[in-house]
Formats: C-alpha cells, structure tokens, sequence
C-alpha cells in the first residue's frame, strides 16, 4: 500500500491525485465501519490529538472529534476564545505548550491564512489544517469530492458549479484544488465583487448568470455568504442576492435533468437555498457531514501511521 | 529465493473436503453457525469451503462474511508502510451464533488475536472456532490453536508459507518459500 506523499495535511495544493484515491479507499472502509453496532476501532490507541480551534466551528470541530474517538485516540479539544491566547501568548508557545503533554498530531483552525504551514515549520507533530482563514480548508474538500464519487460514481468528467461567495470561501479554493486534481471541470458564479481576480488562472471559468451554470452542470455546490469575513458591502441587499444567486425548488424543476445539490454548511435557508431544496432527494448536504467522519478517519489514519 | 511445493492442487482439494466434513460432523444443518473468512487471504478460502459445503454437501444455507482486520491489528506504525485495509462484508450479526473464523495460514495467531476483537463488533457470539489451511507449528506469539487444520508445518521463520488460490492467482499451490 502506498503511503500518504506528505506528513501534513496543509492544503489540497500540496496532495496528489494518488494521495486523495489513497484517502478515499481508506475512507470506504472506515465508512463500513461507522455503520456498524459498535462503530469504533482501536487503531490509534496510542496517540494524542489536539484539537485548536482559534475560530468557531460547529461541524467541523464535532466531525474531527468524532473521528478521533472512533479512531480511539485520546482527545485534547481546546477553544482560543477560553485559553491564555487572550494574554498575549504566541501561537508556537501556545502550540509548544500543548506539545510538551505528548501530543502526536494537531488539528487546527485559524483566522489567518498560513497559519498551519507557519506551525509545520516551528513544530514537530503531524498538522492538519481545518481551515485557515480564507485560504483552504482541504477536509472539506475531500469530503465533497468523496460524496460527488459516491453519488455519482466518479468525480472526472463531472461539470461542478461552485455558487456564491468565492472571494472569502476556503471551501472554494480547495475544492477547485481537489475537482480539478480528479478531472472535473469546474466553473464558479457568483456576484462580480465576490469572485475573485484572475480566478480563470486556477483553471475555472466564470458563470455569472445562476441559472445558464446549473443548465450546464451535474453538481451544483452552494456556499454561504461569510458576513463575518466582510468589512464592506459586496452586494446591495440579501434579498437582491438571494434573487439572484439564491437556488429554489422553481428553478431546479425548470432544469430537464436532475441535479446534485451540495453545501459544506452552515445553511442560510432561504438566502442561498431555500429549505425545500435543501430537504429534498437531490440534495446530499446531510450525506456530505456523515461522509466527513469516515474521511477524517481516513485522514488521521494515513498521517498517523507515518509517526516516528 | 527457492521454494518447494507444499501442497499441490489434489492434496487441497483433498484437505478441502476433508475440513468440509469436519465442518458438517459439529455444525450439521449450518442454522446457528456463521463461517468468517479473514481478508485478504482467508476469504478464498471461506468461500471456497461455503461453496463445498453447498454443492457437494447440500447445505442448503450458509452464512458467510468477510471480516477485515487492518483497524484492529497491534502492528500500526510498526511497518515500512501503511497498513492497507480491505473490505469488510459482514451483513448479519454474530450474536448468539457459532462463529467459524477461516484463514490461510495460523504463523503467531496475532491476526486471530485481531479477529476476535474485531468480531465483538457484529455482536457476542456464543463459540468461536478456528479453521487453518496450514498450521505453522512452533511459531505462536499467543495462546491461539486452530480447531481444524488442513495440514501442520514445521517452518523456520526464515521461511514464509505461501498459498495460491485458482479464483486469485490461477492455481491452487501451497509453496514453502525460503526468503
């Protein structure tokens, strides 16, 4: 069996295709595993993970620590907004500090793009990125591909709109990474002020009309509007947005094929989708987050068994 | 690298036969007893012997799984390389079942170690039982004997136990392979 080309997990940038087949066919098995009665294994008894989290999460920080249990590793969860980062300690300290309590691997998130590559380079434990700022968020990623694969049985050849707020979402740039590593063609729509500059040269196209993109498309993935990531007005109004980058039941009934419709959560209903599209069979949001366990198994698994 | 023929494909369909009658002398009618193959090696045989046992035998229902045990194994990270883990298809659950664990070779018993952990999380069987093609003798890391043997070796542990299946490989061989 190959190993993992790479002891971190920083980005999908820095992944091969091989590296992500190797991730997906390990997850398929771990995916067997969390649909048992008793869905744990004792794989990394042996091993302490910590979970630093600079900026709120939900999903992901529940996915993680789930996957680590499952994995029975030991678990040290750590919350910026509760610790001494508030007194002025460095990240590295912070980071050190907790390494010194022998802890084999960190899952961090944080607010500044980077951060993960800067702590690769300042310490020695295995990193995994669970998002950095509006850089990558490469566990995201992969489960998005891993769940477009198992719907639609392969990712290349698949056409995949990413909708909505480009320009702040790591989600987006990862994931245009992971399709276009697979062989999908990619395409992103979204209001002007929200897509990024010279985007065309991660090789995606722009779509800026909602309804020609989902015509085109097999997969569409809907992305929040990071409100919390704007220090200015990108659009005029919510409802202006909603009309027309928002997706409904009307629109997707007047498509003459059925589509796969994804978003790597929190949902606005009713902005970017509304619930009964949400709720409905084309949908594999909830699919998406089941998947993200048994990747994140599969992640922690492969960079695990490389640990001197 | 030389190696000898230790079984050739009439001693194995023989000694298939033979731990197949032996299967029937204790399970009868196969209600309250499930066979497991332990992947990847062991599921050939497993299937092998659930297809004896329905053709030749009448059976007329066997339930057969397949278990992976990569997760529950106590050589993670003790490797060159990864451990690559396949396919587990165990779609029925143990509890209250006579479990046959099938594998190819018994060498330290430490995967048997690894499938009797792992089986706890389909349920708690009532018995346990052990079948090998090929007991190597004198080489256990654990208490773990087989129940029924195809045939016992005495290997050196220079030596490595090879088995080819028809379905997999082509043939049916068992080589004493000296590294």
């Amino acid at each position: 069996m190959p190993a993992l080309s790479v002891r971190h997990l920083l980005g999908i940038k820095y992944l091969n295709e091989q590296d992500i087949q190797l991730i997906f066919e390990t997850a398929d098995q771990f995916k067997e595993v969390i649909n048992r009665s008793i869905k744990k294994v004792p794989s990394l008894r042996d091993i302490t993970i910590a979970n630093i989290f600079f900026e709120n999460s939900t999903r992901t920080k529940l996915s993680f620590e789930l996957a680590e249990k499952r994995l029975s590793a030991d678990v040290l969860n750590f919350s910026a907004s509760q610790s001494s980062v508030k007194k002025g300690e460095t990240l590295i300290d912070t980071v050190n500090n907790i390494l010194s309590m022998k802890v084999d691997m960190v899952v961090m998130r944080h607010p500044n793009p980077g951060a993960g590559i800067f702590l690769s380079k300042h310490v020695n434990a295995s990193i995994i990125n669970a998002g950095d700022g509006a850089h990558e968020h490469p566990t995201q990623a992969l489960l998005d591909s891993y769940s477009i694969r198992e719907r639609l049985g392969d990712v290349a050849g698949k056409k995949v709109i990413i909708v909505g707020d480009i320009l702040h979402s790591r989600v987006a740039l990862s994931n245009i990474f992971a399709l276009k590593l697979q062989g999908a063609k990619v395409k992103v729509c979204g209001p002007k002020t929200l897509i990024p500059k010279h985007i065309e040269s991660l090789g995606v196209e722009v779509e800026p009309n909602l309804r020609k993109a989902l015509a085109w498309c097999d997969v569409a993935n809907m992305l929040r509007v990071q409100n919390e990531r704007m220090e200015m007005s990108y659009f005029p109004t919510t409802r202006e947005y909603t009309q027309q980058y928002g997706i409904n039941k009307e629109i997707l009934e007047s498509l003459d094929k059925e589509i796969v419709i994804m978003h790597p959560g929190p949902i606005n209903r009713g902005v970017e989708i509304t619930s009964d599209v949400a709720d409905s069979s084309q949908s594999i949001i909830l699919h998406q987050v089941e998947n993200g366990v048994a990747i994140r198994m599969a992640v922690i698994y492969l960079l695990a068994s490389q640990l001197n | 690298m030389s190696q000898k023929v230790l079984l050739s494909s009439k001693e194995i369909h023989i000694i298939l036969h033979r731990l197949a009658c032996q299967l029937l002398e204790n399970h009868l009618d196969f209600t309250d007893t499930v066979l497991i193959g332990i992947q990847p090696r062991g599921s050939f045989l497993a299937k092998r012997l659930a297809k004896l046992l329905k053709e030749e035998y009448q059976v007329k229902e066997i339930k057969l799984g397949l278990l992976d045990i990569t997760f529950f194994r106590d050589d993670f990270r003790r490797g060159e390389k990864p451990l690559e883990a396949s396919t587990t298809s165990v779609d029925f659950l143990v509890e209250d079942k006579k479990v046959v664990l099938i594998d190819d070779v018994l060498y330290t018993g430490r995967s048997i170690r690894a499938a009797l952990t792992a089986i706890q999380s389909f349920g708690r069987p009532n018995e346990i039982e052990l079948l090998t093609l090929i007991d190597r003798r004198f080489s256990r890391h654990l208490p773990i004997q087989p129940n029924y043997r195809g045939r016992q070796v005495d290997a050196i542990n220079e030596e490595k136990v090879k088995v080819l299946w028809k379905e997999n490989e082509g043939k049916d061989v068992v080589y004493l392979v000296n590294r």
